[in-house]
């Protein structure tokens, strides 16, 4: 008889409603740090040099 | 080795572990308060279109987009923390926390993250000044209203009301750095706005209130004494409404409309007055009618004020 593996032994089972929970989550997550990046990106265009120019 | 993972065979609770979320999208979005998110959003749209000064419509976009996600920030950490009140009150037990779709430690991190983000983002891409009120109405909305003043008091909405009142501030100090008389006066018109229009909504909730021991005005002072001051916070809040024609920051049809619809709002807090339980059309009337009254004052001014504005910086 085989050894389970670890994550076998120690892990969580996932249902199906979970693993499509997770990935719905995880796109999200992804686009809202996509249009961040594309945010700062465009944001530094239109301020150009001003960019580095914070009054507080 | 991972805790989560795919092919185990034993569950979480049998390990003791909290069960993986089956949150979805629209549940942290429904965290988010969307509908209050867009009363926050066409607030802070005016402060920012009727502010002096010059603004590029994406900067403009970046400041209401990093308002709105603070707002909603500031909604996720409220949904954090009352999720047991939520869960006795009818008009919140739907809520993601109560029904147990999102875990309370899951809208924490949420809210946390958001508020962050949304302050920091500000910050760097538009001006300090404006993060740092948005920083301010988060910490205010969050900890000084729904930690403190909420189950403690029913001045809660009076003092908390702030927290709904900043925007059209923060939106004014993204164009200009700063705040002044003008954005003060916007701020005034919420703060006092907000009494009227939720006492008006416990008076014909105060069973749900009352159950979830949050000591809203009707529940502590009574039926009476809560109309009486929804006149009074009406008698504030009608000049306030006009004042900004009064003293030139507005428009002859503003003036007009404020004067109309301030009269409606003086006419309906009567209504309330007289009023008896358990009669609540009037209450009704007046939660109703006071929605209409602020979007229409923000909406004048919006246009006449600052549409003007606004397409000029569109167009440049």
């Amino acid at each position: 008889m085989t050894e389970p593996r670890n994550n076998e032994k120690d892990g969580i089972v996932l249902t199906d409603a979970q693993k499509r929970a997770r990935r719905s989550r995880s796109i999200a997550i992804a686009v809202a740090l996509g249009a961040l990046v594309i945010l700062f990106y465009i944001m530094t265009l239109v301020k150009g040099p001003g960019v580095l120019v914070r009054p507080i | 080795m991972s805790l989560v993972s795919e092919g185990a065979k034993l569950s979480g609770s049998e390990l003791g572990f909290a069960e993986p979320s089956l949150a979805s999208v629209s549940d942290y979005l429904a965290l988010l308060k969307p509908r209050v998110m867009s009363l926050v959003i066409f607030t802070a749209l005016v402060g920012l279109a009727v502010a002096p000064g010059h603004m590029n419509p994406i900067t403009a976009f970046t400041a209401l987009l990093c308002i709105a996600v603070g707002a909603g920030a500031s909604g996720a950490l409220n949904m954090w923390y009352d999720a047991d009140i939520d869960a006795v009150m009818t008009r919140t037990s739907r809520r993601p926390v109560p029904m147990g779709r999102v875990k309370p430690g899951e809208a924490l991190a949420f809210g946390l993250t958001l508020s962050g983000f949304s302050v920091v983002t500000l910050g760097l891409l538009v001006n300090w000044a404006a993060a740092a009120l948005l920083a301010f109405t988060i910490f205010f909305y969050a900890v000084v209203y729904t930690m403190w003043l909420k189950r403690s008091t029913p001045q809660n909405i009076v003092i908390g009301g702030a927290a709904g009142a900043f925007p059209p501030m923060i939106g004014w100090a993204a164009v200009t750095g700063s705040v002044s008389l003008e954005s003060v006066l916007l701020f005034l018109i919420i703060l006092f706005w907000t009494p009227p229009h939720f006492w008006a909504l416990a008076l014909y909730r105060t069973q749900d209130y009352a159950r979830a021991g949050v000591p809203m005005m009707p529940v502590v002072a009574g039926e009476v004494s809560t109309r009486w001051q929804v006149l009074l916070y009406t008698l504030v809040l009608v000049p306030l409404g006009i004042a900004p024609w009064a003293l030139g920051f507005a428009g002859p049809v503003y003036g007009t409309v404020a004067s109309v619809t301030g009269a409606i709002m003086l006419g309906l807090a009567v209504q309330v007055l007289r009023e008896r339980s358990p009669a609540e059309r009037a209450s009704r009337n007046m939660f109703a009618f006071s929605i209409l009254y602020l979007f229409l004052l923000y909406a004048v001014l919006l246009v006449e004020r600052g549409w003007g504005g606004l397409l000029a910086r569109l167009a440049a």
